[in-house]
């Protein structure tokens, strides 16, 4: 393979002080030259960034910052960095609106231009994490803690039995995004820690949504029913269920629960990758007391209690549930009844915190929050593989571990940093994955080698102070029609660029931002469409010359023909192009990647097949 | 716009956290437990501690490195919010004070007495595993009753700080019950007969 010449270190990004940083805070910056190198800059520029709050040193790699939006002027005190309550949160999409959650609410911002979000509202609606999600006029909004009012009251929720007190989800309707109107909510025992909207191919009239809640339940004087017994001692207990909400889209106020499934019942615990063990008899005798699943006081487990975050697939009728001290795998197809198909365990996981499926549904990847994001996990005496994500093939939906990905660079023991919540990068041909590792900033990885994954991108801040662990970073990074959206917990919203670089070229940035949303909500995995577009036959040649799948002479030729082709119009231009899908077809016989030839010779096809 | 949320004479949430200095109200509960938390935690650390030296198998060594970590790093995060609010913020570091002349009347629930961690430490081996495991579930599960105690108080847990950490506290620690529950299992499952 021939390697493009090594600029790395020249044109790393790295900005000790803010007075100098081309980050500014609207109006993006000037690109950078592409840095082709395939190695990663050396020492690590992320390592060792000067702390602050508004003025922290950056350091970024193969993408660019196009914008930095503070919080809106509701959601910011100005005097104490990191307050809890002004905590930004999860993010959700809907045409060209950014909806982001906050301790204190939410803020709708118009994206339209990317360089300069313009608040279109910031809806001051308390109660943790509120974590938002979107469907056509609908939007939906997580309350977890005690402290959530059902009238949106500043004040909180002093007595411990209250009927002022919302734990739930909160509906809004947002036909008039700017102005959305809060039409009902739904309470449920334990709150909504986070919730996943799923929609049913086969239900259009109903959307569902999945309650992941984590915290106590509350008092059955608050909301009739709830028991926080052992399930031994209360076969109704809110403890060992996920709740589901079915919505009526033509009557959103009459979203109820209409299932509790009890998706963790007779769950035998799956043998624990990476256990540490001393002897085969150890080993033998640990695998035949869990098969048994039993405690030693004979009484059967009840599995884990509850999920952190489901992740569901419609299109592939899959949903990967972390829950507990599990990874698993779910039927979706029926939305209101999911059952478990599926369980994985590892040692070194703590607390499963969110999954993530690549477009294929060939492999599932599970995240591990370890500290629950309030603790720093990426000092350099933390482990690897805590706090980190594992990667599974998924096959005949038999999840296989594979390996173990984590933001490598080393941060102080003033940033909270672990896994946390990221999206695919929709680069066609490959697995690729942004993500949050909050204050140790975004990275983007390629876990197309499910045994491999690599670092291939990233962005990073100082701490927010260097005296002291002060709440901050990236909550959530996720792609949207062509940008990367990172939801700052404590510094606002960040809009980023990929750069072409040695790992990733500008005509898989090109094909990656051909792809079109109408909204997107992460914990709703969509499935990844390419619409017809000379970017996708030159991704994937950009792919077969990186890999030497193809050989290079031929690589050659078929980009000039393409390049012919595109000169091209109308009748003669869908020849040549079907011309070329034939002979690719027949060339792929004898290529070292035959599978990517033909996918090569099928984009082409239907290239050919868009022309008028 | 909507109209100003009730309470407070529709302060906006970044006016009200000008008002109180970034410090909501806490109560006397919250700071029992903040500081409560941190003597049962700093118990943890020191039973964990002795992994590496009483022949722990590898499992439970592996695990017992997670709670010192885990725990020792919550400790700091507990010192932090109360010293920010002037409370009195205990020492971290149970190995002074917990073992000799221990005072009952203070531990808080699920904390081992001093007969109890003066019999685990005695213990090696497969022992000192079978004790740990024991000894452990029952002070997690100590743990998750402070939280519940905690969350029944009137005007506790308002503090978002405060929510957080106690939410976080009680499913981490069910969820380390349940893994301790199985090695536990594991550990006393009859050895494989050879014939």
């Amino acid at each position: 393979m021939a390697l493009a010449p090594k600029l790395s270190l020249a044109l790393a990004l790295v900005f000790a002080a803010a007075c100098s940083s081309p980050y500014s805070s609207t109006g993006g910056t000037p690109a950078p030259s592409p840095d082709l190198s395939m190695t990663p800059p050396s020492p690590d520029p992320r390592v060792g960034l000067r702390a602050g709050w508004m003025n922290a040193a950056e350091a970024g790699w193969n993408l660019r910052v196009v914008s930095k939006t503070p919080p809106s002027e509701k959601f910011i005190n100005q005097s104490t960095p990191g307050d809890r309550r002004l905590i930004n949160s999860d993010l959700g999409f809907i045409g060209n609106y950014a909806v982001q959650g906050n301790y204190s609410g939410y803020q709708v911002w118009d994206v339209s231009n990317p360089r300069r979000p313009t608040l279109r509202t910031a809806y001051v609606c308390p109660g943790s994490q509120s974590d938002v999600s979107v469907y056509r006029n609908l939007m939906f909004v997580s309350g977890e803690s005690t402290s959530g009012r059902l009238d949106c009251g500043l004040q909180g929720v002093p007595d411990s039995v209250s009927h002022d007190r919302l734990r739930g989800i909160r509906i809004f309707e947002i036909s008039d995004i700017s102005n959305p109107k809060y039409i009902t909510n739904v309470q449920t025992c334990r709150g909504s820690h986070t919730h996943t909207v799923v929609t049913d191919p086969n239900d259009k009239a109903n959307v569902y949504i999945y309650i992941s809640g984590s915290a106590p339940v509350r008092s059955p004087s608050e909301l009739p029913g709830c028991s926080g017994a052992p399930l031994d001692q209360d076969p109704n207990s809110a403890l060992f269920r996920i709740e589901v909400i079915k919505v009526p889209l033509a009557a959103p106020e009459q979203a109820r629960i209409v299932s509790s499934p009890r998706i963790f019942n007779d769950l035998t615990a799956p043998p624990r990758h990476a256990e540490p063990v001393d002897s085969a008899q150890a080993a033998a005798r640990a695998a035949r007391a869990a098969a048994a699943g039993a405690t030693p006081g004979g009484r059967t487990r009840g599995g884990p209690t509850q999920c952190h975050d489901i992740t569901v697939y419609p299109a592939i009728g899959l949903a990967g549930g972390a829950c507990g001290g599990y990874g698993l795998l779910l039927d979706i197809r029926d939305p209101a009844n999911p059952k478990r198909i599926g369980a994985v365990a590892d040692s070194n996981f703590s607390f499963w915190h969110s999954a993530t499926f690549n477009n294929d549904g060939t492999k599932i990847l599970f995240s591990d929050e370890w500290g629950g994001g309030s603790a720093p996990r990426c000092r350099a005496t933390d482990k690897y593989e805590w706090g980190a994500n594992a990667i599974f093939t998924l096959i005949d939906n038999t999840m296989t571990f594979k390996s173990y990905y984590k933001m490598p660079a080393a941060q102080t023991a003033n940033e909270n940093c672990v896994a946390h919540n990221g999206s695919l990068i929709p680069i066609p041909g490959r697995d690729v994955m942004v993500q949050s590792w909050y204050q140790g900033g975004i990275s983007v990885f390629d876990w197309t080698d499910a045994e491999h994954p690599r670092e291939i991108a990233y962005y990073d801040r100082g701490p927010m102070d260097s005296t002291k662990l002060v709440s901050g970073g990236s909550w959530s990074v996720y792609w949207y029609n062509g940008h990367l959206y990172s939801s700052e917990m404590s510094r606002g919203l960040d809009i980023y660029e990929l750069m072409p670089s040695g790992f990733i070229s500008q005509n898989e940035i090109d094909a990656a931002k051909s792809v079109h949303f109408e909204y997107l909500n992460a914990q709703e995995q969509p499935k990844l469409v390419w619409p017809a577009s000379f970017a996708m036959p030159r991704a994937y040649l950009d792919q077969l010359a990186r890999s030497n799948g193809f050989g290079g002479d031929r690589v050659s030729a078929v980009r000039s023909e393409l390049t012919r082709a595109e000169k091209l119009s109308g009748q003669r231009r869908r020849e040549a192009l079907a011309a070329l899908a034939t002979q690719l077809h027949s060339d792929a016989t004898g290529a070292a990647d035959q599978a990517k030839v033909h996918k090569l010779a099928t984009v082409v096809g239907e290239l050919a097949n868009a022309q008028r | 716009m909507q109209p100003a949320p009730g309470g407070r004479g529709g302060l906006t949430p970044a006016a009200q956290a000008a008002a109180d200095s970034g410090r909501p109200a806490y109560t006397r509960a919250d700071v029992y437990f903040m500081s409560g938390m941190i003597g049962h935690h700093a118990q943890a650390v020191l039973m964990a501690g002795w992994a590496a030296t009483h022949g722990a198998s590898r499992a439970v060594r592996a695990f017992c490195e997670r709670i010192v970590v885990g725990q020792r790093d919550e400790i700091g995060l507990m010192q932090r919010w109360l010293s920010e609010r002037r409370e009195q913020a205990p020492h971290g570091d149970a190995s002074h004070d917990m073992m000799k002349g221990m005072d009952h009347s203070k531990l808080m629930p699920g904390m081992l007495t001093a007969e109890q961690l003066a019999k685990l430490d005695a213990a090696r081996g497969p022992e000192f595993d079978r004790l740990f495991l024991t000894f452990m579930i029952q002070h997690h599960q100590g743990a998750i009753a402070m939280v519940e105690q905690l969350f029944g108080a009137a005007g506790a847990a308002q503090d978002d700080n405060v929510f957080k950490f106690a939410s976080d506290v009680h499913v981490d620690q069910i969820t380390e019950i349940e893994r301790m529950t199985l090695m536990l299992a594991e550990l006393s499952a009859s050895p494989v007969k050879i014939p």
